[in-house]
Order: C-alpha cells, then structure tokens, then sequence
C-alpha cells in the first residue's frame, strides 16, 4: 500500500514540476507571440509540431540527451504541455478586446503595465484553461515514465503487465483516471470562477 | 493650446487628413463633426500620440508633441472612448485611480480624488467604489468613464463619440453634465460626433470636417446661421426635417418671452438703472394701452438722454417687427438682415409676445429638434 502512495505522490511531483516549468515558460513565449505576431506564428508552428512526435519517440530523443531518469520525464512532459499553454495564452492576449487596448494606451500605460494590469487579468480564465488541459494530459503521459526509468505509476501498471497481475494493473491505472478526473474538475470550476470576475 | 500645422496623414494611397490647419483655444469646447470616415478620430488620436502625423506638426502648449515621450503626454491628456473602455478586472474606485496611480499619486490623494468625482456625478462612494463596471448601467460606466478620464485633472480631454452609444435621455443628461463640469473646471475639450444636435448643445467652436479637411470652423449659431457648404446645411438640414416634418414652424417658435418692457411715460433714469440692474443694452418700451411703441438702447440715452424726461422722446422704431404667426423662414430672414440683433415678434393686437435672437434661435431649434435644451 504505502508503495501505492509513494508512486501516486512521485506521480504528482513530476507533473506538478513539469507543468510549473511549462508554465512559466509557455506563457513567456505566449506574450513574446503576441508582442511580435510571426514569432507567434513560428512558436505555435514548433509547439504543434513536437505534438505530432509520438510521445514515446520524443521521450528516447530526450533519453540521448539527459539519460535514464526523472529529468527525462519531467523534459519530455514540459515539451508537451508547451503547445496548449502558449496557444492559449497568445489567444487569450489576442482576443483583448481592441477599445479595452486602446483605453490601456490611450491613459498612458506603458507596454508592460498595460500586460500585467489590464490584458494578462483578462486573459487569466484562457490561460489558466490551457495550463488545465496541459495537466490533465500530462497525468497520463506521466505514465510512460516507467520506459525511461522515471518514477511514478507507470511502474506499478507495468509490473501488473510483466505480472499478468490484473489487480495490479488497476491499482496503478486508477488513480490516474482519478487524479485526471478530479483535476479536471476542480480546474474547471476555478477557470468558471474566474471568467466570471472579468 | 492645441495647433495642428499643416498636418497630413496616409494610410497607403488614401490621404486622410490634407494639409490640417487648427487652432484650439484654452478652455474651448470644439466639437469635430463630418459624416463618417472624414478624418475625426484620426485627428484626435493625433492629439495623444496614438496616431502620429506622416507630416506636420502639432504643438500642445506650444510644445511640439512628437518631442516629447507619448506615454507621459498621454497621462496627462483625457481620453473617453465610445465603447467606455472601462477595465473589467477593476472596481470602479480603480478604474478611476489609474492615472493618479500612474503618476505615483500617493493612496489617500488618490482616493480623495475618487471620493470627489464621483460626488459630481452623484453617485455615491459607498454605493459605487466597489463595484465592477458590469455591475453599472451603460450611462453609469459611461459616467465612469468620463471621471477616469479627469482623474488627474488633465488640461485637455478627448472624446471620441462618448454617448454615441447611449440611449437618449442618458444622452441628454451625460451632455448636460459634461457641459456643466467643462465650465466648472475649465477644461480644453475635443469632442468627436456625428450628432449635429450634440455638436450646437456643447459646441463653443463645431470643425466641420469633409474627407480630411476643414470645411468650416464656427460657432453653432454661425454656422446655423452661415453654412460654409452645402454638405454643412444637408448635415443640419437632415436633422431639421427629420425632427419636425409635419409641424411648420412659426416666429414664435424661436422667440424668448422673457423680455423687459417699459411704459413710455418712464424716466430716463428709471431706465438706465433697470438695464444695468438687469444686464441688457437696449429696453422694449410699449404705450399705455401695452401696445408695442419702439425700442431704446443704452448708447441713445448716455448720448442724448436729459435727466428727468421722458423715455418716449429717445425711443427708435427702427427694430424689425413681425407678427407671430409669421413663418419661421421670414422669421430667420428678417433677423439676418436686421441690424438689431433681434426682431419684435407682436400678438395680433400688437402688444409685445417675445423677441426673436440669434440665441433663441439656436436653442428653439434644439428644442424643436432634440427636446429640452440645457438652460
Ligand atoms: N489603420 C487604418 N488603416 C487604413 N485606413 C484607415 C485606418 N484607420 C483609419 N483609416 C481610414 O481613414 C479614414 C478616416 O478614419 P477616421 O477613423 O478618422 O474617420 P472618422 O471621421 O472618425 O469616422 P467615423 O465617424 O466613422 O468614426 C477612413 O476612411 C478610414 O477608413
Ligand atoms: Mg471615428
């Protein structure tokens, strides 16, 4: 039981890390897209080509570089969540309203005042929706770490497998639909929260 | 205070503004008007930089404006928009605080200074200070957005179409009021409309503009009075018919019925005292019966006037008479040409109805057009 736990919370780590790095990255590269439109066009190109890469195959390439491993893991899932979270930060930026802007430009605001108090609080339901998505998909890719030798409930599944433990298989599985699910739900909700105060 | 010099702009081939000449006074209302895409907003946005001219000039206190850095001149430039553009994420009390706390207002001036606009428009700080802008009506958010544009109390505040989208008495009362804080604070205002009848209610000085140029720059009485082109009368004269199709109009339609009239047995001094008391320069003097008699003016009784005579040897009957039920044309014809400034408009006995100005005019015209005018 407690080696149930200990994966379910390594589980957690990896993705709670992988999608705080993402996210702070993801959403640097969203305001750059939006700040200068073809660079925007070329990161939402390059973050919609690496999904294309079959997971499996993106994470060996990553293997070659950081080796077996958590950091692997946590590389790989990072990459991933790129794409929702800089398309929605770069729509929900976009999709200011244009008087909202010019209001902001018009009083005096300079580029980055009018980013963090006028479009980046607008945007936050959108932004936050695509760091929503990129965490609930990255609990189950999660899972793959067990062929790189990360950490997590892919181990416990692939065991049941080598096992033929059917038991096993969904002692692992479970919580990961669960975690997915409750997620999901919670989120939801925050994002509803704060669409309605803006 | 605000000088457009020679000023053009471009997008592509399109020249939108040709060679702008403007003169804008402190403390002036000048209201920009012309069918749509004539250049106003263009030329406004000028003013704060967030347009900037493909040649010429334009100087905000005899400052070049392009020398100077556009956030700082924005911050210190009011800007109302048509669609409010009031933050969603702010309370109103922040809304109104940003360019206070752009500036580095410290927080109690600030908040006095939201205290106190939002007494001008009565709406109370309790009620309103925190709410959100989506808990406003459109006149209330409009209403803010005008307080955030005066926050710092800037000298000059652009307008662009601010109760365009406003119902109509909302309209009304937001024009009153922007009218009535104008001459309480002072301000130099560019206002930018397609409302003719907005631009006589506010206007000091109505720019008329037509495909990037100035067609006439005028008083709304001038300008009522004097269309420079006939894109000027058909814009007031699309009004005028639409308001009032089937109704003619009369002289006494445009007449005041306020007016000081004197029985010509008064004395010369009793008459000198009563137009200094009550500001006028000349006196409407009727005979026993009430009858109209003549017209006397200030500079006929310093001239001629003997203390202790009679009112009725000074009086001319020179002003232009008429009868009130004379058409409003010949109405406006006969005030043109007469000398006086006003016309006598007579019952059917001849007794004193009103008289007939060029102010009366313009605000009877309002009135027939556009309801209750402001006083
Ligand atoms: N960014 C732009 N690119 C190209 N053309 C533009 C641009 N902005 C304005 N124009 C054109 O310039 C002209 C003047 O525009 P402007 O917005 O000043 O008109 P306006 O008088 O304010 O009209 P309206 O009453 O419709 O608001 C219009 O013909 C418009 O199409
Ligand atoms: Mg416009």
């Amino acid at each position: 039981m407690s080696e149930l736990f200990v994966a379910i919370f390594q589980h957690l780590l990896i993705v709670t890390v992988a999608i705080g790095i993402s996210s702070i990255i993801g959403i640097i590269l969203g305001i750059l897209s939006y700040w200068v439109r073809p660079l925007g066009t070329f990161l939402i190109w390059f973050a919609e080509m690496l999904q294309t890469i079959p997971s499996l195959a993106l994470l060996a390439l990553l293997m070659i570089i950081f080796g077996l491993g958590n950091i692997t893991m946590i590389a790989g899932l990072v990459l991933y969540a790129l794409l929702p979270i800089v398309r929605n930060t770069y729509t929900g930026l976009s999709s200011v309203p244009s008087h909202l802007r010019e209001a902001s430009k018009g009083m005096g605001m300079s580029r980055l005042q009018r980013l963090f108090q006028v479009e980046i609080p607008i945007s936050i339901p959108m932004i936050f929706s695509g760091v929503k998505i990129a965490l609930v998909n990255s609990l189950s890719i999660a899972v793959m770490g067990v062929l790189i030798g990360a950490d997590g409930l892919g181990y416990i599944i692939y065991r049941g497998i080598q096992q033929q433990n059917f038991a096993r298989i969904l002692t692992g599985a479970v919580p990961v639909v669960l975690m997915a699910i409750l997620f999901d739900y919670v989120m939801t909700k925050i994002e509803r929260f704060l669409s309605i105060k803006c | 205070m605000i000088h457009f010099q020679n000023v053009t702009k471009r997008y592509g081939e399109k020249i939108v503004l040709k060679n702008l000449n403007l003169e804008i006074r402190k403390g002036e209302f000048v209201v920009l008007i012309g069918p749509s895409g004539c250049g106003k907003t263009t030329t406004l946005k000028m003013i704060n930089r967030l347009i900037e001219p493909d040649s010429g000039r334009i100087f905000i206190n005899g400052e070049d404006a392009s020398k100077q850095n556009a956030v700082e001149l924005r911050r210190k430039i009011g800007y109302v928009i048509q669609q409010i553009g009031l933050f969603p994420n702010m309370t109103v009390e922040q809304n109104i605080a940003i360019v206070p706390k752009l500036l580095k207002y410290p927080k109690e001036e600030w908040q006095s200074i939201v205290r106190s606009l939002l007494k001008l428009v009565d709406m109370p700080y309790e009620d309103y200070a925190h709410k959100y802008p989506s808990e406003l009506s459109g006149g209330q958010q409009q209403r803010i957005g005008v307080l955030r544009a005066l926050a710092v109390s800037p000298p000059i505040v652009l307008m662009d179409e601010p109760f365009g989208a406003l119902d109509p008495i909302t309209r009304d009362s937001l024009q009153e009021e922007v009218r009535r804080i104008q001459k309480k604070l002072k301000k130099t205002i560019v206002f930018v409309t397609h409302d003719m009848g907005e631009a006589l209610r506010m206007a000091d000085t109505i720019v008329f503009m037509n495909e990037g140029r100035i067609v006439q720059k005028a008083a709304p009485e001038e300008m009522l009075r004097n269309p420079a082109d006939s894109i000027i009368s058909t814009f007031m004269g699309r009004h005028i018919t639409s308001g009032r199709q089937s109704v003619p109009l009369y002289a006494e339609d445009f007449m005041r019925t306020k007016v000081l009239k004197v029985p010509k047995t008064s004395k010369t001094l009793e008459c000198i005292e009563l137009m200094s008391r009550r500001d006028v320069n000349s006196l409407i003097v009727i005979e026993d019966d009430e009858t109209y008699f003549g017209t006397v003016t200030i500079e006929e009784i310093k001239q001629h006037g003997k203390a202790g005579r009679n009112i009725s040897e000074l009086v001319s009957n020179e002003t232009i008479t008429i009868g009130r039920k004379e058409d409003a044309r010949t109405a406006l014809d006969r005030l043109l040409e007469s000398a006086a400034n006003y016309l006598i408009v007579l019952n059917d006995d001849l007794t004193v109805a009103g008289i007939v100005t060029r102010t009366s005019t313009a605000k009877a015209l309002g009135e027939a057009l556009w309801g209750e005018m402001p006083a």
